[in-house]
């Protein structure tokens, strides 16, 4: 299974996801990463400790961007599902 | 309501500089994750799915309109514009940002409040009715013998590190209204026959994965012994309560393996050696923080009389008003469970809304309820008429108090990263179908926790719905049968889970054959449960 990289900024809380050079807010920007490759991210970034709670998580590639297979995982790509006005563009709410 | 002498002022100024200089620290990499992670829950600063969370305290759940208009402009410079009233009288701002909070909690400390021991294994902010010093069933109001253990348990070295959180509620009339023996110690103030006061005390209760009511381990418990009391049923739970396994380690676990009698016992033998050390409040301390907590100034000449020729406002004063101890006066909760809003949830134009409101209207007062609502605890009758015009016309009058879209909801996973279902989407659906019909159905209490922890108290739920995790999706159990008040009692759970869809009909299901069976529209859901038993509803929802 495809997976990709997710996790918090320091700073400010904010969902990140591993684009392949940087990180970025959108899902939809993610790096398809092999289990492994992902795991070797976790342990290349945490020491740094920049980024909170590091975790590979596990996708479905869909055609606008890759999708979580958990509901957790989706809940922290586009947002709070009773709040559409806040969501992420890079999946539809209904997606969770 | 109680002001902060400097004492007060001082302790939270000094957390506010300490937090100030340990995030700097962490955001320049000088001290570790590990090391900071429990600095920043010590001040209830969580890292929630979407961001950092903050809850912050609301002692007893009493506000003034200042602390009020604070909350209000916290949402509005910190957060997205709201905020979430939660279960233990507190409110949550969901999208903080860490490097934030110091300005934030500073900004707290100007209004007297302050975000620590709301997380952590420490005791947690004191619970109460959202009634208190108004209620006309109350023997006194129970909020100074609140205060007087927020200010014995704050940063209390002996107890900072308990083997598990702590919750205390304190009530003063035989009606419950703070679930109070589902806390870890819950006390109810009374009265002996000589018209002295005293506690009713017990102990172990609890939600969550072990659902327990607390026993009864002091019928009468004299002011006087009151701070020892609780320092040596403490100590017995600081000594000996579990910390080897994280799930057996709140106090109604060591109360059930040791037994009432015997956890009774130990601590009747701690406090015989603890009474002479003489750690009880000075008479004078007590006075002084039950002058804090006057009556307020009301009219007791005051119109006593309402006009409710208004159809939609007579049935707002039948839902959402409560007889107040002073003639005239009135005690009002709005409701915050609009029919498909967020349970809990007020933006930061109610929040000033109803600031405005407490300060012309309220003594200056705002009450949180474990119910998710908010209280104006003193209103004048002749003035109620438009006080609702101007809670309809923002969207909080809804008059639906302990009727079945008064539903209590946890954050659930749409924020908490310990949830493992969405609770609000559940709560909004079941509001929808049974709003048209829940004057027909009378009382109906629905709670919906997102996972085991149970913040959405649906232990305690006449109808109770709790989230779980199914190999990575959302499933639904159902349960019946519970209540957090007087006549508390335990949801059981009916039978195998659902999906979000099924777990909605599966409610409704239940909800169309109580109407069937009960034995009048004056036998409320609980009680038809209780006459009937579990099996009927069975049958009506599984087939």
């Amino acid at each position: 299974m495809p997976y990709v990289l997710t996790g918090n900024r320091l700073e400010t809380g904010d969902v990140l996801w591993w684009d392949g050079a940087d990180w970025s807010l959108h899902i939809r920007d993610a790096a398809i990463l092999e289990k492994p490759d992902a795991e070797a991210l976790v342990a290349k970034f945490l020491p740094a400790e920049r980024i909170s709670d590091l975790v590979p998580v596990e996708v479905t590639l869909t055609e606008a961007a890759p999708r979580p297979t958990t509901t957790r995982e989706r809940v922290r790509a586009i947002g709070p599902s009773v709040r559409p006005d806040f969501a992420r563009p890079s999946l539809n709410v209904s997606e969770i | 309501m109680y002001r902060y002498d400097a004492i007060d002022q001082g302790i939270v100024d000094a957390r506010v500089d300490e937090y100030k200089d340990q995030v700097a620290r962490r955001l320049a990499g000088e001290i570790s994750e590990d090391d900071f992670k429990p600095l920043r829950l010590m001040n209830g600063i969580y890292l929630q799915l979407h961001a950092y969370m903050i809850r912050v305290a609301i002692p007893y759940g009493t506000l003034s309109s200042a602390q009020m208009r604070m909350l209000g402009h916290i949402a509005r410079k910190y957060d997205r514009d709201y905020g979430h009233f939660t279960t233990r009288q507190n409110i949550q701002y969901n999208w903080i940002k860490l490097e934030e909070t110091p300005a934030l909690l500073a900004d707290l400390a100007s209004v007297e409040m302050h975000a620590f021991q709301t997380s952590g294994n420490c005791i947690r902010n004191i619970s109460s009715d959202q009634f208190a010093g108004a209620a006309a069933d109350e023997v006194a109001d129970p909020r100074p013998y609140a205060e007087l253990l927020r200010q014995w348990s704050t940063l209390h070295p002996e107890f900072s590190f308990l083997p598990r959180k702590f919750k205390i509620a304190v009530i003063a009339s035989d009606t419950d209204r703070a679930a109070m023996r589902l806390h870890d110690i819950g006390l109810q103030l009374v009265k002996n026959d000589a018209g002295e006061l005293g506690f009713k005390v017990y102990v172990g209760g609890g939600m969550g994965r072990t659902p327990i009511i607390g026993p009864l381990i002091r019928e009468w418990l004299p002011m006087d012994d009151y701070l020892s009391y609780m320092e040596a049923i403490l100590r017995v739970y600081n000594r000996y309560g579990r910390r080897d396994n994280i799930y057996k380690a709140r106090i109604k676990i060591l109360v059930s393996e040791l037994g009432a009698e015997e956890f009774t016992r130990q601590t009747e033998e701690e406090f015989a050696h603890l009474k002479p050390l003489g750690l009880d409040a000075p008479k004078a301390e007590f006075e002084r923080i039950i002058a804090q907590f006057p009556d307020p100034d009301l009219d007791a000449s005051a119109p006593d009389t309402l006009d409710l020729s208004n159809e939609d406002f007579a049935a707002w004063v039948r839902q959402n008003t409560h007889p107040h101890k002073t003639p005239g006066h009135i005690i009002v909760t709005i409701s915050l469970k609009p029919v498909g809003g967020i349970p809990g949830d007020a933006s930061s134009a109610q929040i000033d809304l109803i600031a405005d409101l407490a300060e012309r209207h309220g003594g200056d007062e705002i009450r949180v309820t474990h119910t998710q609502n908010l209280v104006l605890p003193h209103v004048r009758k002749d003035a109620l008429f438009g006080l609702w015009q101007t809670l309809k016309g923002a969207g909080l009058a809804s008059a639906n108090l302990d009727l079945a879209s008064d539903i209590i909801a946890c954050p659930g996973m749409d924020y908490c990263t310990l949830a493992n279902a969405r609770s609000i989407p559940v709560a909004q659906e079941i509001a929808k179908k049974l709003a048209p019909k829940e004057l027909e159905l009378g009382q109906m209490r629905i709670r919906v926790s997102g996972c085991i922890n149970g913040c959405g108290h649906h232990h305690a739920g006449h109808i109770g719905i709790l989230g779980v995790d199914k190999k990575g999706e959302e499933s639904y159990q159902l349960l019946l049968g519970g209540s957090g008040a007087e006549d508390t009692s335990l949801a059981k759970i009916l039978g195998p889970g659902f999906d979000e869809d099924g777990i909605v009909k599966a409610v409704e299901k239940v909800v169309a054959h109580y109407l069937v069976v009960r034995e009048g529209p004056s036998e409320r859901f609980l009680d038809t449960y209780r006459r009937l038993g579990a099996q009927t509803f069975k049958e009506a929802v599984y087939g």
